[in-house]
């Protein structure tokens, strides 16, 4: 394995700036490692190798001409496959877009180009973002590169495992429920959902629009901050993008510590269901943080118990309206137009055919909970929901700092294990759906391995809108003692491959 | 709760325009029943005197001034159209309302 | 048209039913951009040129809502005395159909932008009446399909369809009026006066040109009947996209006569839509839907709620014109002339026209004169709109000056008049082409008067005698003698003058 490959994201860039590598060299050594071990994770449905190196070349040849070069010029990315990309194909992980190829970028694919990042491909997803375990991927599972018989996480398997599997330093997510942090804790990585309106959604394709948000991903939190600071700030493209400036991310975690912190424990967030090994590391990563200097301060939130289920009424309901676009006339895939059928019957075989069984099921789920007659009882309902747990946070937040949980409440399990059962699945998301449907900001980072099962568990911080920065000064204090414990970073006990 | 029914997917699958196979409709009666069954907790919160929040964000008030910005070219609006005529999207027959 | 369909006659409808109506307004803005992207909206641009990830409903496009659109619909709610909300969103109306990029039209639901209004509306006989207004929302047009293949681009028969998405995203306001009750034998002249109504109020606000002829505004007329006497409405039909002020009217009568033949027939009148034929007059039904529309309306997630400040609200009225029927009433005032003469002129298409050629430096009643008599019969002839006409309010003003001035006199001017039209150039270039010119010479209008008086002892004598309207004889005699070129009013000032007579 070559060393450049293991190099953090901002190790690349100062070595890049002061010339010690090139670009060119050190997308290579990306390229070659995808080439190498992908046929075994899966973690891209499209290496974009002639694009990546042209962007590689560019930033040398800025180097050369002594212009001055972005944090992250010349390094590698793996940008999920949600995000639209002129010129290369975008799939949403889905056959009803396989082969289409967007005439635009996403706000946060032009912000990466613009700061010489170098887009690798497009990792693979659940189908829409809809999934827990990139199973539902139209093209196919993604391994963890802990144990390739285990999920990855999902929706944003493909940039954990692209990150786990060191095929890229740096790569983009989506957190609708929790497809960036769960991603990132079972594959012992670093993952953080901004403040909803943090980062555009322009050219992110939209599953449930009021709880989508994109964001870093990283092996470091120091990584993960500068790539935070690129893609964030105001477009005026959303129109629910927050016009205020980008809480100072990479200062932040440039200055970690939780001396004199309160950090919040929320009762809720543990019970049955949850792993004995993740509330051991949980349990420590507490203790750790105690004798970091925190105050410890419990927290009763009721109404989170009732996240789950707003979840599962708020999220098909929008998706089933944004899925609608996907009817077969405009692009994308068409089927049955052989002449005997009308337009809405090839939309119909169109939706039919072009769409997974959990997608189908989300968006029948979502119709039910709209229709007539039903909207109050549920759709409403959950929008109630919504509120108090809005409320209880900002309750909390009035009395600490940070919440702090485990991430998700297992380990990786084993592909197939869940596929079928959709309620099983959607228990992944227990302990990340509450900051989503308040909107507010979180992190997932690795706090070590489960003892029963030697797979990463993730810590999950959780602070309040716009104070992004808190995640990563937590976050860095954190990751640094660990460190310092383990004498070593996590990741350097995932198998080699 | 009222359980639900083969039929009632049938219909939701006609307003979700999707050309469900007969097995698909008994396995997503099945599972859409679990799920229901399972969320509908929420509607214990139906009584409260409590306003619906539909978005994370207290924003109001977000407009662009009423100025021209370029277009997409013919050539990209319609490069993923199935099929094309006369720089239109061309689509099968239309059964709709005339 | 195969179908025939019964009707009984309009007197007899209305003598056993009482008809009740709502009228659905679908105005499209002249914003210079598309409701929720910048796309330009200029009309004849070449298919799919004004598109873009936004409005063709691209994966990931997100909408902006356009703030000259908002304006545009509160300019409108105030100008129908509504109630203008202090927050309100946009939502999703989930239903699919190939013109609709996303398959969900972005709308209003529950909370318009403007609601509680109405709109006063003049009868042909001068007479007002009131029509409440239930709401204006603001939403978005949809593209435009062709279909190829069968009889005359009709959906059926055509083997496939053509999309434009050019017209997709336009900034649509859809005014809805609350149940028309009261309005009787009237019902369907009440339909048209609105509708006109609305398009002097729309153009006087400046939002839009509505050219119902150009589809910029669109009418659903819903009718239902009811038993004279009865108050809980019947079943109501739905004619959409009524596309002319006469329509509205025939659609509305149509379908008060159909109605009424199925009520009186012991039938039970179906909730549908229909579609209205210029060519009959008729309606014929649309598609029988066999499942109730469900859309599952929910607020629009991408867009945030729409909160405009009572300043900016107040800010708006200001400014707001002067409105048509406060105009009318004005200038019915200035001009002191009767209801039912302003109802011609405004019958007549006379107004604006009769405005501006005031505007110009006539006055009043020549204006009025003008374009009410020569020029609204040549209009007539010509089969045109008085705005159509070869002839500008100016040049009108031009002409009437003339006169003023005792350069010409009404039957030269009338000469003048159709000189312009026929296009022989300004009213000066006509006077001088065709020698126009009343006889102002003095000494040879004299010489013509004494030669009518020598040429006519006997009336001489009677106007001598008190007769001064004998005059008239001798003022047609100068007249002919100068061939129509001599001012009739100083000729017959000199008759008296030479024959020792006071007038009058
Ligand atoms: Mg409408
Ligand atoms: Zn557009």
């Amino acid at each position: 394995m070559s060393d450049i490959i293991k190099l953090t994201a901002a190790e690349i860039a100062e070595k890049i700036a002061s010339g010690e590598l090139t670009a060119v060299e050190v997308t290579e050594a990306h390229l070659a490692r995808i080439e190498a071990v992908d046929e075994k994770v899966h973690a891209f449905l499209h290496v974009d190798r002639e694009g990546a190196l042209a962007q590689a070349r560019a930033v040398d040849a800025k180097r050369e001409r002594g212009e001055k070069l972005g944090p992250l010029a010349g390094v590698p990315l793996a940008l999920k496959d949600i995000f639209t990309t002129e010129g290369v194909p975008t799939t949403v992980g889905s056959k009803i877009l396989e082969g289409w190829i967007p005439p635009y970028d996403a706000t946060v694919t032009k912000r990466l180009k613009d700061a010489d990042v170098v887009i690798l491909g497009k990792t693979n997803m659940d189908e829409f973002a809809m999934g827990s375990s990139t199973e539902n991927s139209a093209y196919g599972p993604t391994g963890n590169p802990w144990d390739l018989t285990k999920i990855p996480g999902g929706s944003g398997g493909g940039s954990s495992a692209a990150l786990a599997a060191f095929q890229a330093p740096l790569a983009i997510g989506t957190d609708t429920g929790g497809s960036i942090r769960q991603p990132a804790a079972v594959t012992g990585t670093v993952g953080v959902k901004p403040t909803y309106g943090g980062v555009s959604r322009y050219g992110m394709v939209a599953f449930s629009s009021s709880l989508d948000q994109g964001g870093p991903c990283a092996r470091t939190v120091l990584d993960a901050a500068l790539l935070h600071e690129v893609i964030a700030g105001h477009d005026p493209m959303d129109s629910t993008s927050i016009d205020a400036p980008v809480p100072a991310v990479v200062d932040a975690a440039r200055n970690g510590s939780v001396q004199g912190m309160r950090v919040g424990v929320v009762k809720q967030f543990r019970g049955e269901g949850y792993q004995a090994g993740v509330v051991q590391r949980f349990d420590e990563s507490v203790e750790l943080l105690k004798e970091l200097g925190a105050e410890i301060v419990e927290l009763d939130c009721p109404s989170f118990d009732l996240a789950l289920s707003a979840y599962y009424l708020i999220a098909p309901s929008e998706c089933s309206s944004n899925l609608a676009r996907f009817d077969g006339l405009r692009y994308g895939l068409r089927t049955g137009d052989d002449g005997t059928h009308s337009a809405e019957e090839v939309t119909s075989l169109t939706r039919e055919a072009g769409f997974g069984p959990e997608v189908k099921r989300r968006v029948m789920l979502g119709t039910y909970a709209l229709s007539s007659g039903y909207y109050d009882a549920y759709y409403g309902s959950a929008q109630k929901v919504r509120t108090l747990i809005k409320q209880e946070f900002e309750r909390a937040f009035e009395q600490v700092d940070v919440i702090v949980s485990p991430t998700t409440p297992t380990t990786a399990f084993p592909i197939g294990e869940r596929a079928d059962d959709p309620m099983a699945m959607y228990l992944a998301d227990l302990c990340t759906i509450p900051t989503n449907l308040a909107g507010n900001a979180a992190m997932s980072l690795p706090c070590g391995l489960a003892p029963e099962d030697d797979l990463p568990v993730g810590l999950q911080i959780i602070a309040p809108a716009m104070k992004d920065d808190r995640l990563y000064k937590v976050g860095a204090a954190v990751e640094a003692a660990f460190v310092e414990k383990w004498g070593h970073p996590l990741i350097e006990e995932a198998p080699s491959l | 709760m009222p359980g639900i029914t083969r039929e009632e997917v049938a219909h939701l699958a006609r307003l979700a325009r999707l050309e469900l196979k007969p097995e698909e409709l008994d396995h997503f009666a099945g599972q859409l029943d679990d799920i229901i069954g399972a969320v509908a907790r929420v509607s214990e919160v139906a009584d409260q005197d409590v306003p619906p929040t539909s978005h994370p964000l207290p924003l109001t008030n977000v407009m662009r001034p009423d100025e021209v910005r370029p277009s997409l070219t013919p050539e990209q609006a319609l490069s993923g159209a199935p099929a094309q005529e006369q720089q239109r999207f061309k689509v099968p027959q239309i059964l709709g309302e005339e | 048209m195969t179908t025939t369909t019964d009707l009984v006659s309009y007197e007899d409808a209305l003598a056993s039913y009482d008809p009740v109506m709502g009228l659905e307004v679908h105005v499209e803005l002249g914003t210079k951009t598309k409701m929720f992207c910048g796309c330009s909206t200029a009309l004849g641009a070449d298919p799919n040129t004004q598109t873009c990830p936004v409005c063709l409903g691209m994966p990931g496009a997100l909408p902006v809502v356009n703030a000259t659109g908002v304006e545009s619909a509160i300019k409108i709610g105030l100008a129908l005395n509504c109630e203008i909300a202090e927050w309100c969103r946009f939502a999703r109306k989930n239903y699919f159909y190939p013109d609709m990029p996303k398959n969900f039209q972005t709308s209003q639901y529950d909370e318009p932008i403007a609601f509680d209004g109405y709109l006063d509306v003049q009868l042909e006989d001068g007479e007002t009446f009131r029509v409440q207004i239930e709401r204006a929302h603001m939403e978005e047009d949809t593209g435009k399909s062709t279909h190829v293949g069968g009889a005359t681009g009709r959906i059926h028969g055509a083997s496939h369809s053509l999309l434009d998405y050019n017209r997709a995203g336009i900034p649509l306001i859809e005014i809805v009026t609350k149940p028309i009750e009261g309005a009787g034998e009237r019902a369907p002249e009440v339909a048209r006066a609105y509708v006109r109504e609305l398009r002097e109020l729309i153009r006087a606000l400046g939002v839009s040109e509505a050219r119902m002829e150009m589809g910029q505004m669109r009418c659903d007329v819903n009718l239902s009947l009811r038993p004279n006497g009865t108050e809980r409405f019947g079943t109501r039909s739905e004619t959409k996209n009524v596309n002319s002020l006469r329509s509205v009217e025939r659609a509305a009568r149509f379908e008060i006569q159909r109605h009424a033949a199925v009520l009186s027939g012991g039938g039970t009148i179906i909730q549908e839509t229909r579609h209205f034929h210029e060519d009959t007059g008729s309606t014929t039904s649309g598609r029988v839907k066999e499942e109730a529309e469900d859309y599952r309306y929910f607020p629009e997630p991408d867009l945030v709620p729409v909160a405009p400040s009572r300043e900016w609200v107040e800010e708006i009225r200001s400014n707001l014109p002067e409105l048509p029927l406060v105009r009318r009433n004005r200038l019915r005032e200035e001009w002191g002339i009767s209801g039912n003469d302003m109802q011609s002129i405004l019958n007549a298409g006379a107004l604006d026209p009769i405005v501006a050629t005031i505007d110009a430096g006539a006055d009043a009643a020549s204006a009025r004169k003008w374009w009410m008599g020569e020029l609204a019969r040549s209009a007539n002839e010509s089969g045109k709109a008085l705005d159509e006409l070869a002839i500008t309010p100016v040049q009108v003003a031009r002409v009437a000056e003339l006169v003023t001035k005792g350069d010409l006199n009404d039957k030269l001017a009338r000469q003048v008049i159709l000189g312009v039209l026929a296009g022989e150039g300004t009213p000066d270039e006509v006077v001088d082409k065709r020698g126009l010119k009343v006889v102002s010479d003095e000494g040879a209008l004299t010489t013509a008067v004494e030669e009518a008086i020598a040429g006519n002892p006997a009336i001489a004598d009677k106007i001598r005698g008190g007769k001064v309207a004998a005059a008239g004889a001798l003022v047609g005699a100068v007249m002919k003698a100068t061939r129509g070129q001599a001012d009739a009013a100083r000729v017959k000032e000199l008759i008296l003058e030479k024959l020792g007579v006071a007038e009058g």
